[in-house]
């Protein structure tokens, strides 16, 4: 199921599919946003905004604006 | 024979313990500084090595890749690609954390790139059983062409065995990791070409660097004929990640075996609860509380002891040194003036320790993410609460600090709102003044009125710097991207070294610095207060017995009454009475007023001032501290004390407010680039500090 990664419920893993590259930072690219890489939403902040995120192994929180344009499928476990 | 000195610079990404592993290969053979021309902190040391070799180490600024996006890291581009750089480095050492090798290894390609000999050092390797991870080192050494030494910071192992890699540096293979022209054969081909003399990875970063963020200073070659567009040449760095992240799969998945089964995870049941929307902030209320009363309440002992230190130093010098000017000016100028600044080393101590084991820890990452949205409807970033926090040690350093923030309106509302937090400059003048005019008391057996005063004011100070930013954030025109991506490091346990030399580091850098003005102005002070135009001062003595005539007085009242008249008639004296009309609403005298004065270089001088200042206008009674100087002024008209609870409010908000700090002008002024900032600091806030202050001496006089 394609998804976003703002969508994702804490201890959710998908694999990331695709994203507009002009609304994500350099930086997030190169701590592991690429497409087929794995993200598991960890935590999310009081009010629903950062989210906290393992993206191959790299622990980092983005906002929920950046989060909703990544797209990722869901693995079922 | 001498030394042989072999160049070594520390890179790394942030958090992977690289200050750690130059703290174990230096010691104390540190020195702090800044790149010329940019206020990006220089850390360099030297450290004996085998063989009778000696490093000169660069711990170059934490970088998460050779595509710069500020200034610091920026700083580490240059230096690479400039060989004629003095401190280009003979070997370059790359600190990596075992936890985090894979994006780690993502720096280590592209500095293999460069063509520069390079040795990888694996961090933190006490915590592989921990966490089920296991190295085939010779694997991994040959498919990463280089040298690996697993250190362990903590445990200081592996050391020895990175310096003896050090001083083998030439057997290093400088060969690439990877070719990177295979993103776009034609455009590197063509690049090739033209430039054969050129490494193909350096005339790339030349070429995005000099598109993303800024000219390199030192134009290596001339480039722009191939400059791309920036979406295009985003477009090729992701490629060029990918290619870079499947070579170091590739590779890890031979040479890393992690079983996860092994791993026990600490760090997620932390997270759980300092992230916690309740506990989180209660937890985060409580650990600030913990500081302002360590400041408060604990450092008062050293405190005290220093006060009555300086008062018992400067009678012996008065009595034990012979008569006359010099002498003056060593026990009424110099003593009070230093006494003024030695006696805030405890607490501005406490502070650093403080801020630098959250950073350590792993905590304030975790702060971010808690403030973040809270902090945006200020128009601020949860980036931001790093500053305002570390604004309660300096501004100067706090305002650097806002270079991680990627958002250029919140950035530049956090450089404009720092300057409201209190600031270690502060505390000398709020110790003084609260404990002149609270009473000390304890409030449910624990907390120290005193101290509860102090939290206020710093409560006072990050309540005006979040409103004057969401005033800021409503008035300010500026769009941009609000890209926001912060590591969360994993926790771990301060090193005790780490922590106690950044204390001292800062503490030293303080001091010294503050000293200095303080120092000049001090005597400089003393000299506008001993001396005055004309010959009345000479005839002081002649003056008051003329006016006394009527009058019985003893000769210690003659005496005072002497010294009082004789500042009067000073140069300082002549200048604060010509100022006192403006500041007397606020309940100021006109000695007030020249401290004030004076504080514009630096707040901090205004407790040394006025010590100079009643030092010179008292009579023989040198041993009382500041403290008890300050107790015993009254107003020559009224017979009041000058410093009751209105006045005394009255200075702790205009000195809450007030921009008197010379550094933080010019380090805003750097930071935007422009004087139009520091120029609306200057004026916002000291009109603001000057009807804040009015209004409360007025309501409560």
């Amino acid at each position: 199921m394609l998804t976003t990664i703002a969508q994702l419920e804490i201890g959710e893993k998908a694999i990331i599919k695709d994203f507009d590259i002009d609304f994500i930072p350099l930086k997030l690219i190169e701590m592991g946003c690429l497409p087929g890489n794995m993200v598991e939403l960890l935590q999310v902040a009081p009010f629903g905004d950062p989210l906290f995120l393992n993206i191959n192994d790299s622990h980092l929180a983005i906002r929920l604006e950046t989060a909703s344009v990544i797209q990722v499928e869901i693995i079922k476990e | 024979m001498q030394d042989q000195i072999i160049k070594v610079a520390l890179i790394g990404n942030p958090n992977t313990g690289k200050t750690s592993v130059f703290n174990q290969l230096t010691g104390l053979n540190q020195q702090v500084g800044n790149y010329p021309g940019i206020t990006v902190e220089k850390k360099q040391g030297s450290c004996s090595l085998p063989s009778g070799f000696k490093g000169n180490i660069l711990d170059l600024p934490g970088t998460y890749s050779l595509n710069a996006s500020s200034l610091d890291e920026n700083v580490v581009i240059e230096l690479l690609l400039n060989k004629t750089d003095k401190y280009y480095p003979d070997v370059a050492i790359v600190v990596t954390d075992v936890e985090n090798l894979k994006r780690n290894l993502l720096l280590f390609t592209q500095i293999k790139d460069l063509e520069i000999p390079t040795i990888l050092v694996i961090n933190m390797a006490d915590r592989m059983d921990l966490k089920g991870i296991t190295l085939d080192i010779p694997y991994l050494e040959e498919h990463l062409k280089t040298k690996i030494a697993l250190v362990s910071s903590r445990k200081k192992t592996g050391i020895d065995d990175l310096k003896k890699l050090i001083v083998d540096f030439k057997s290093l293979s400088t060969e690439p990791c990877l070719n990177a022209s295979s993103i776009d054969i034609v455009y590197f081909d063509s690049l090739r070409k033209a430039f054969p003399q050129q490494s193909l990875y350096k005339l790339w970063l030349i070429i995005t660097q000099d598109v993303n963020f800024s000219r390199l200073h030192k134009n290596f070659v001339d480039t722009r004929n191939f400059a791309k567009p920036i979406s295009e040449l985003k477009r090729l760095q992701q490629k060029e990640t990918i290619k870079r992240y499947q070579f170091i799969n590739t590779v890890l998945q031979q040479g890393r075996i992690v079983d996860h089964a092994a791993a026990k995870d600490f760090r997620s049941r932390l997270d759980r609860v300092l992230t916690h929307k309740f506990w989180g902030y209660v937890i985060f209320t409580a650990i600030l509380l913990l500081i302002f009363q360590s400041i408060f309440d604990w450092s008062s002992y050293p405190m005290d002891f220093i006060d009555r230190t300086f008062a018992s130093l400067q009678s012996v010098a008065a009595e034990h040194l012979p008569v006359g000017v010099f002498t003056d000016l060593i026990s009424q100028g110099i003593i009070p003036g230093i006494g003024g600044i030695v006696i805030f080393i405890p607490q501005i101590a406490f502070l650093f320790l403080f801020i630098s084991i959250l950073e350590e820890s792993g905590y304030m990452s975790r702060v971010v993410f808690l403030m973040d949205k809270i902090m945006r409807r200020f128009g601020l970033s949860g980036k931001s609460v790093v500053p305002l926090i570390s604004g309660t040690a300096c501004a100067i350093p706090a305002i650097m600090a806002t270079r991680n923030i990627e958002n250029w309106k919140e950035r530049l509302i956090t450089i404009l709102v720092t300057p409201f937090t209190t600031c270690s400059a502060r505390l000398p003048v709020y110790s003084i003044i609260i404990s002149l005019i609270i009473p000390k008391s304890r409030v449910f057996g624990i907390f120290n009125t005193q101290g509860l005063t102090l939290m206020l004011l710093y409560l006072l100070g990050f309540g005006t710097a979040i409103l004057s930013a969401y005033i800021l954030n409503k008035v300010l025109k500026i769009k941009g991207k609000t890209f926001f991506v912060v590591e969360m490091p994993n926790y771990k346990l301060p090193l005790f070294k780490n922590v106690a030399l950044n204390v001292i580091e800062k503490t030293k850098a303080f001091v010294f610095g503050a000293g200095k003005i303080i120092l000049a102005i001090s005597i400089i002070l003393w000299f506008l207060a001993s001396y005055g135009p004309g010959d009345r001062l000479e005839k002081a003595k002649e003056t008051v017995i003329a006016k006394e005539s009527g009058n019985t007085i003893t000769t210690a009242e003659l005496e005072n009454k002497v010294a009082a008249y004789k500042l009067e008639n000073s140069f300082i004296g002549i200048m604060g009475k010509s100022i006192e009309p403006v500041i007397k609403p606020l309940g100021y005298d006109w000695k007030i007023g020249i401290a004030i004065i004076s504080s514009f270089a630096a707040r901090e001088v205004f407790v040394g001032t006025l010590a100079t200042i009643y030092s010179v206008g008292g009579s023989g009674d040198d041993e009382a501290t500041i403290k008890d100087k300050m107790q015993s002024e009254t107003n020559d008209e009224t017979g009041e004390k000058i410093f009751n609870f209105a006045s005394g409010i009255s200075l702790l908000l205009f000195y809450a407010f007030a921009m008197q700090c010379a550094s933080t002008l010019a380090v805003t002024k750097k930071e935007t680039n422009t004087w139009k900032w520091p120029a609306a600091q200057l004026v916002f806030m000291s009109a603001f500090a000057y009807i804040v202050a009015l209004i409360a001496f007025q309501v409560l006089k």
